[in-house]
């Protein structure tokens, strides 16, 4: 194993597969002042983006019509849990052809293996 | 005590702070290494030592440098570098081991490399000249501009800045910060960049130039956050 290796399996924490087009449950640990409390940021994943710890995912949800796009690291601690809804069947990695797409249009065909 | 070691630059990555603040992170393997020659007052005028950093096979090397291995009693290695000696603590001699474990996570180091080299470059890149405007019909780009007067000097005084060969030089580093240290592994692990290209060699030091008021600085709005 390489030293890079070696110093990035420390930061890897558990996270559950995850791929373009899965409905996400994100839990983010928000810290205001002193108190600490968990958010949930729900969306679509239209992109991973792998490599160890550097690895990310951009979750998008629309938020009163509006669309919101947020990156997070996979393995932050900031993340308390990733929670998987449902999966939907895509044909490419990146869905950013999402982003021109609202309503009726930007649903997705269940996979059928959602959880 | 020794103020330094050497280490091959492995590469870059990043490390999770505990607030989840994302730090560039460089990994250094430093050492283990040996004291291949202990220099005293008495002998060379002042007090330091030669590293030799020892790796996986042992360097092949001509018959004077063999010898001056053999004085010390060890392997020959690809690489010596000098460090100089903190007052106080206990003499090293030849043949002594400097482990990574000398740094501590949160403290200060400055790590010394040659940079990487960029080629014969321009004025722009080389000396941050400001160039001309790229359109509007000025027909001037890139160009250094005027280098001096006409029949008086009559020739281009000493040091005019000009384009050339850049980069490939020893570069310092001063006051990274020790994110981790991984004494099994023989790992360093510093915040932010170090010079040259991964496979380097580079001389991790104690920094030199720190000053109280900047670490105060540095360390004072993460101490709010917590």
């Amino acid at each position: 194993m390489g030293a890079i290796e070696l110093v990035e399996q420390t930061q890897l924490t558990e996270r559950p597969a995850m791929k373009s087009g899965d409905t996400v449950r994100v839990h983010v640990k928000i810290r205001e002042g002193d108190k600490e409390r968990i958010q949930i940021f729900e969306g679509v994943v239209i992109g991973l983006h792998r490599g160890g710890t550097r690895a990310s995912f951009t979750v998008r949800k629309v938020s009163f019509g509006q669309g919101v796009e947020r990156i997070f690291p996979l393995h932050s601690p900031t993340i308390q849990k990733v929670e998987v809804m449902r999966s939907a069947k895509v044909r490419r990695a990146k869905l950013y052809y999402l982003r021109n797409l609202k309503g009726k249009a930007a649903r997705m065909k269940d996979s059928g293996k959602s959880q | 005590m020794v103020t330094g070691i050497i280490g091959k630059k492995v590469g870059m990555t990043q490390i999770f702070g505990d607030d989840g603040t994302v730090h560039p992170a460089t990994v250094i393997k430093a050492g283990p290494c040996v004291v291949v020659q202990a220099k005293t007052a008495s002998t060379d005028g002042y007090e330091s030592v030669q590293l030799g950093l020892v790796e996986d096979t042992p360097a092949k090397v001509g018959k004077p440098l063999a010898g001056h291995y053999k004085k010390a009693n060890v392997p020959p290695t690809r690489v010596r570098r000098e460090v100089t000696l903190a007052p106080g603590g206990d003499a090293l001699k030849a043949g002594d081991q400097v482990l990574v474990s000398m740094f501590a996570n949160g403290e200060r180091v400055d790590v010394i490399g040659t940079g990487r080299g960029k080629g014969f470059q321009g004025v722009v890149k080389r000396h941050h000249f400001a160039g001309g405007a790229a359109t509007h019909g000025s027909m001037f780009h890139r160009a250094p501009g005027s280098i001096g007067a006409s029949s008086f000097p009559s020739r281009v005084i000493k040091g005019m800045r000009a384009a050339g060969r850049m980069g490939g030089g020893r570069v310092t580093i001063h006051n990274l910060k020790v994110l981790r240290v991984d004494s099994d592994n023989h790992l360093l692990i510093v915040e932010g960049g170090i010079p040259g290209a991964p496979t380097g060699y580079v001389v991790v030091r104690k920094a030199v130039t720190l000053k109280k008021i900047k670490v105060a600085q540095v360390e004072k709005p993460k101490k709010g956050k917590k």
